[in-house]
């Protein structure tokens, strides 16, 4: 009895000095899931999880302080991703995936007062006071953080038109299909 | 896997795994001889009909153009130019579908022909061209927009320029078209054999290679003895063999003829170069023979019309931009409704989602298959794990995983198994006994694959001038607050020195106006900062 | 207008998955047939009840989970698992068995874990194996071939003993049950009976047991069949014969007094339906072909070793279970080299 007794403290002790020793030994630095959380994440800086840019939702995810449905440029890919790395259940999104899109400034309205120019998280708008702005389209991460800034209403969401090289094969299951069916017939397992 | 020992005309073929025998068919387009069609009223060019950059327009609209006159020109070093395939007038440059699995549209110069078929001014023949520099064939090349014409399209001066790193011993001369229906390469070397073979020479001769293999699949006899009576006519044998191999499909895939003829393979995301071979098309070559020895552009190709809808199922040399109904009009229009129509051929091909489009220079099929030909897809059963498909793969893939993983869009453990050297031949597919889609899946994974590559450079981008610009107003809050403290400095210092009369107001009156600067740095007008 | 984006191939499929099951089922009546010569009519009535409880809880299922039925029934994949079970058991089975093990072989094994193509171990081994351990008498009473058999059962009197389990008046179970040629050579070893000795018996034939080896050659034909028609391939068969026979040869060689000779083993048990119809499934077997051999002759060797030192007579149920659990991990190890991907020296 005594034996045995001696024998699991003295095994508690040696796991328990194992399990101190190496978390100092191999202790982490710094918070690399929350690095790569953020390299999953779009980079748009649109804010529209509710965190002032991608690098904090990354910290929050990391936390556990926020789910990771949040982030709708993302859309369910990320969703699936986050999941994936942190090992949580997937949630849905709440809100349907946007169509990617580029800002787009009206010539013919733009006063050139240049608050679009500050609100854009990454220097994708050009321009000067009184000057006529302009969007770099190849850097528009399609945020929409310009457009209530705007006093005169000048800047659209313009939706990327499919075009040949960004074109890519569906899914064979998401097909519409000719027949409609009750029941599911596309796959039988 | 084993090699196989077939003795024929004294040379030992080899075999790559797999690969599946369909009928052939060709025996409904390969009995007529070539024709050329009266021309179509509108031509519309495509500017991109190659891989890489696309060409630059460089014709006003409503111009005049002649024929062969460029129109468009490369825009880069994997580039093609573009020629006006007839005489007329460029009415229009615009977006018009162009022949693509996804249906979209491209630009595309469209010319209105006049009927003329008015040549422009031609580079003179390069006829003495064993005595010319090699970089003067090769721009003559290049200049001719001459692309690979076995639907790969990628611009062939670029694959006759090898580094200089690299030695090329063979080149490989692709006859074997392997896809059922075709028979464009068919006629061309039954009709056209000493042409090609000129052109073959010319490669022969930029390349500076030791031998030319030229790979012929042995269902077309006619072919095979063609080439043989023309080589026999030229001083090229004692360096040129032409090859019948067994007929079966994909052998006129790039990496499974060099297979077949020289028993290497090419490696995984490599080129044939690296192997110390070159593969050049049939139809290529007569395009070559056309620019050096004619000084023409390439602005016409044959076209096979076949499949059983159409009524007169034949092969038509046609210029580049000849929409494809105009083709099948041609061919005596449908005999009955086509279920499909497919551009290229039926294991690779596309289907059309319109008879607009035009014919390119990589074009070199359109069928119009009747619902017994090509019948609605089955609904997929699950995969019964039945290894057919691995069997049949001449890229030795296991595409039942690839298909599991594609299924379940696990981007990356599909490409464990490879996927990039699949070669989307369709063979898995036909043999499936689910009726899996195979090949769409990997399509799919594919070019999710890019698009998600292509995003993720896009957001590290967009994290880079995020960072930058975050950095730039820290900096500026910082550089403010240093001014502020200077001014504060000044502000108490000033008492001190009060004997020296005005300029205590001077320095009141500076500090104020530096706030106001200061204060206009952080808020609304600020100028566009360039540090990014 | 939005049609369907439908890939390449654009030409007419080469295979269908319920013509592979329909050329499985036309193998297997000369298997069939030579069973039902031997053993009575009971094979043909658990074969029907077998496929109709198959069928039955496959359409359930599917039902129940939402999907169209027919597509489950139409691949006709239960109706093979319910023959091959069928074939398996004693031709006396009681209903109630043949129920019981197709509701765990179609609900459990099957569609719980995926239905069709997704399920890890063969639903009618599996079923097989559940019922052996759980009902191992009427799992191991089978009736002795036709030609030593003292009472010829009719159809009527086969039916009536499936379904109610009453014999014939006058008849008990041990006068018209039978060891098995395996159990017969398993049970006179252990009494330290030489195979000479052994072999003097009435129940022997020329390779096997009487009439025993006619079925495994009615079930060696169909497989020759599949063979030719490529429904199977030959990796799995042969590398699993050649496994049990090697095993078999070096301990006949050894001491051919208390090992019997191999051809014994390959034309008793199941050994030749195993190899061609059983090991086969597609779905629960290696797919690389260098797997398929390693799958084949482990099975091939674990069935020679159960049956000379396990605790069952007849092994081929097991040892498939068992190589069915380790088909992904060979499969894993055995990719082929891809096309371009380093040439092998030689």
């Amino acid at each position: 009895m005594l034996a045995a007794i001696l024998a699991i403290a003295a095994l508690a002790a040696f796991f328990g000095l194992l399990l101190g020793y190496s978390a100092i030994r191999f202790r982490v630095e710094g918070d690399p899931i929350a690095d790569q959380i953020d390299s999953l994440l779009p980079q748009t800086q649109c804010g529209q999880c509710g965190h002032p840019g991608c690098r904090p939702y990354a910290e929050a995810l990391a936390k556990g302080e926020d789910d990771v449905n949040k982030c709708l440029p993302g859309g369910e890919a990320l969703v699936l991703a986050l999941s994936d790395l942190l090992g949580r259940e997937p949630v849905a999104m709440e809100v349907k995936e946007k169509v990617p899109s580029v800002a787009m400034i009206d010539p013919t309205l733009c006063i050139g007062c240049t608050l679009c120019l500050q609100a854009c998280p990454v220097d994708a708008i050009i321009g000067a006071a009184k000057q006529l702005h302009g969007v770099l389209i190849d850097e528009c991460t399609g945020c929409e953080l310009c457009l209530p800034p705007c006093p005169v209403q000048c800047i659209r969401m313009r939706p990327l038109t499919e075009d040949i090289p960004r074109w890519r094969w569906p899914y064979p299951g998401k097909q519409p299909s000719d027949t409609a069916s009750p029941v599911p017939v596309r796959d039988a397992a | 896997m084993a090699i196989a020992l077939k003795l024929t005309s004294k040379r030992r073929l080899w075999t790559f795994h797999g690969g599946i025998h369909v009928p052939d068919e060709k025996s409904l387009s390969n009995t007529q001889a070539i024709e050329s069609p009266p021309l179509a009223q509108r031509l519309y060019v495509p500017l991109q009909q190659h891989i890489g950059a696309p060409a630059r327009p460089l014709i006003e609209l409503g111009a005049r153009v002649l024929k062969g006159q460029m129109i468009a020109e490369p825009s880069g070093f994997i580039s093609a130019p573009v020629h006006a395939p007839s005489s007329g007038r460029l009415i229009a440059i615009e977006e018009h579908p162009v022949p693509h699995p996804s249906g979209l549209a491209a630009l595309c110069a469209v010319i209105a022909t006049d009927g003329e078929d008015t040549w422009a001014e031609l580079p003179p023949p390069l006829t003495d061209y064993p005595q010319l520099d090699a970089a003067l064939i090769r721009e003559r090349i290049l200049w001719a927009g001459v692309v690979g014409m076995g639907g790969a399209s990628f611009p062939t001066n670029v694959k006759l320029t090898p580094g200089t790193d690299r030695k090329i011993q063979t080149l490989v001369i692709n006859g074997a078209e392997c896809e059922p229906y075709i028979s464009c390469d068919d006629r061309l070397m039954r009709e056209r054999a000493g042409h090609v073979l000129e052109g073959v020479r010319i490669m022969h001769h930029l390349l500076g290679v030791r031998a030319v293999m030229i790979g012929i699949e042995d269902n077309k006899p006619e072919a095979i003895e063609a080439m043989r009576l023309a080589l026999a006519e030229t001083d090229m044998h004692d360096y040129t063999e032409i090859l019948p191999i067994p007929t079966l499909y994909p052998s006129g895939g790039e990496k499974q003829l060099i297979r077949i003829l020289t028993g290497k393979e090419v490696p995984t995301s490599g080129i044939p170069a690296q192997i110390g071979i070159v593969c050049q098309n049939v139809g290529t070559a007569a395009a070559v023979a056309d620019a050096v020895l004619l000084g023409r552009p390439l602005i016409s190709r044959v076209v096979t019309v076949s499949g059983r809808s159409i009524a007169r199922p034949s092969n038509v040399e046609v210029p580049v931009g000849t929409p494809a109904e105009h083709l099948i009009s041609h061919c005596g229009g449908y005999r009955e409704t086509p279920r499909k129509l497919v551009c290229g051929g039926p294991m690779m091909g596309f289907e059309l989602r319109s008879a607009e489009v035009p014919i390119t220079k990589a074009t070199n099929c359109l069928l119009a298959l009747t619902p017994e030909e090509s019948p609605s897809p089955e609904p997929a059963l699950a995969c019964i794990r039945c290894g057919r498909c691995a069997e049949v793969c001449p890229a030795k893939l296991l595409p039942q995983q690839m298909y599991w993983y594609a299924r379940s869009k696990d981007l990356d453990r599909i490409q464990d198994y490879n996927l990039f050297d699949c070669i989307e031949c369709g063979c898995c597919a036909q043999v499936c006994p689910s009726h899996i889609p195979l090949v769409q899946y990997y399509r799919y994974a594919k070019t999710e694959i890019w698009a998600r590559e292509k995003d993720r450079r896009k957001s590290e981008l967009a994290r880079a001038r995020h960072a930058a610009k975050q950095a730039r107003l820290e900096r500026q809050e910082q550089e403010r607050q240093a001014r502020l403290r200077k001014q504060k400095e000044a502000l108490e210092t000033p008492k001190a020195a009060d004997p020296e009369g005005e300029d205590p107001k001077k320095a009141l009156i500076e500090a104020a106006r530096r706030r106001a600067a200061a204060k206009k740095a952080v808020t609304p007008p600020r100028q566009l900062t360039t540090d990014n | 207008m939005k049609t369907a984006l439908v890939s390449s191939p654009h030409v007419p499929r080469l295979n269908r998955v319920d013509r592979i099951m329909f050329e499985v089922l036309l193998a297997l009546i000369p298997g069939i047939a030579a069973m039902t010569w031997f053993f009575g009519w009971g094979l043909l009535v658990n074969i029907t009840l077998a496929v109709t409880f198959a069928v039955l809880a496959e359409a359930a299922v599917m039902l129940a989970r939402g999907r169209s039925p027919w597509i489950a029934i139409g691949d006709l994949s239960a109706v093979v698992t319910a023959v091959l079970f069928a074939i398996s058991v004693p031709p006396t089975l009681p209903w109630w068995l043949t129920l019981i093990g197709m509701l765990f072989a179609i609900v459990l094994v099957k569609q719980l874990y995926g239905g069709m193509g997704y399920n890890p171990f063969n639903p009618a081994m599996a079923a097989y194996v559940f019922l052996l351990i759980s009902y191992p008498v009427a799992m191991t009473t089978w009736l002795a071939p036709s030609m030593l058999a003292e009472h010829s059962f009719s159809f009527m009197e086969s039916l009536r003993l499936i379904l109610t389990g009453g014999l014939p008046t006058g008849l008990e179970w041990d006068a018209i049950s039978s060891a098995t040629p395996l159990d017969e050579m398993r049970g006179k070893l252990d009494l330290g009976l030489t195979i000479e000795q052994i072999r003097q018996g009435p129940v022997w034939g020329e390779l096997g047991g009487r009439g025993w080896e006619w079925v495994a050659g009615g079930f060696l034909l169909g497989g020759l069949y599949l063979l030719w028609r490529r429904v199977i391939g030959w990796h799995i068969p042969i590398s699993m014969l050649l496994g049990l026979l090697i095993g078999a040869g070096v301990f006949w060689i050894i001491d051919p007094q208390t090992h019997p000779f191999p051809a014994f083993h390959l034309f008793s048990g199941a050994a030749i339906l195993g190899a061609f119809f059983i090991a086969t499934d597609p779905v629960t077997a290696c797919t690389t072909k260098q797997g398929q051999l390693i799958f084949g002759a482990s099975i091939g060797v674990t069935v020679y070793v159960i049956r000379s030192w396990g605790g069952y007579p007849d092994a081929v149920a097991f040892a498939v279970l068992l190589m069915n659990i380790a088909a992904p991990t060979i499969d894993y190890y055995t990719q082929p080299r891809v096309f371009g991907h380093g040439e092998k020296p030689g």
